[in-house]
């Protein structure tokens, strides 16, 4: 399938544009819980480009999407020209902790984790390119 | 997010309808901080959320933090995909929740 490519500025405030363009090929019969599911593995992704990827005075995000219900599923890339970062690679916060000791960050790239069913990272020609993948429709979760 | 809140002497509920996304926790954690003076019980009431994101997770958190010295949160009427991210990270064992 072809993919399709949204170019916005990586500003928090276009994320209900960004997630628009994510969930566009899902049908009213995707599960509440699928849609919910990719509405929020984008919106960390998206929100982490926005808040850390660009000193002033920012720069673009590019999302290309392909597939969705079925098949090989939906496929996510997200493209940044900001400071290298793979987010794959920060550790997972530590559960157990107890409120008081547990730290404010990381829980955003752990989510992303958990729900999706692939995630690659890699940096090319001076951009940061992260693939995610998720099947929607089957029945283990 | 909409939020409503109803004061009852040193007891505060706080109704969060719609979704907890990072636009909205921003909003939120302003009006907990405004709010929070002299509070000894706070319910935030989810029957009406939706949707959190980690951002809103981690003013769940802020909030815990600052009523565990002043008195006590507790989260009520959480609804399904709320608590399906609440478990994901661990928040259920963190929180107060009750159904």
């Amino acid at each position: 399938m072809s993919a399709e490519e949204l170019r916005v500025e990586a500003k928090v405030e276009n994320l209900p544009a960004v997630i628009d363009f994510a969930t566009a090929t899902l049908s009213d019969a995707c599960p509440m819980k699928e849609r919910m599911h990719i509405e929020l593995v984008t919106e960390e992704i998206f929100v982490n480009i926005a808040s850390y990827a660009y000193a002033e005075p920012g720069g673009d995000v590019v999302i290309r999407r392909s597939g969705g219900e079925g098949g090989e599923g939906l496929s996510l890339t997200f493209i940044d020209g900001g400071v290298p970062y793979d987010p794959l690679q920060r550790p997972d916060p530590d559960l157990t902790l107890a409120a008081e000791d547990r730290p404010i960050g990381g829980l955003g790239v752990f989510l992303v984790k958990k729900i999706v069913d692939e995630a690659h990272y890699e940096y090319k020609d001076e951009k940061n390119i992260l693939t995610v993948r998720k099947f929607i429709g089957k029945k283990e979760d | 997010m909409e939020i409503k809140k109803e004061q009852n002497g040193t007891s505060l509920t706080m109704s969060l309808a719609g979704r907890l996304d990072t636009v909205a926790a921003a909003d939120f954690e302003k009006e907990l901080s405004a709010s929070l003076d002299g509070v000894e019980t706070l319910v935030l009431d989810c029957a009406e959320l939706t949707y959190v994101a980690s951002s809103g997770l981690r003013t769940f958190l802020m909030a815990q933090k600052r009523m565990a010295k002043q008195g006590k949160m507790t989260m009520r009427h959480v609804q399904d995909a709320v608590m399906e991210v609440l478990s994901m990270t661990g928040f259920d064992d963190l929180l107060s929740i009750e159904k």
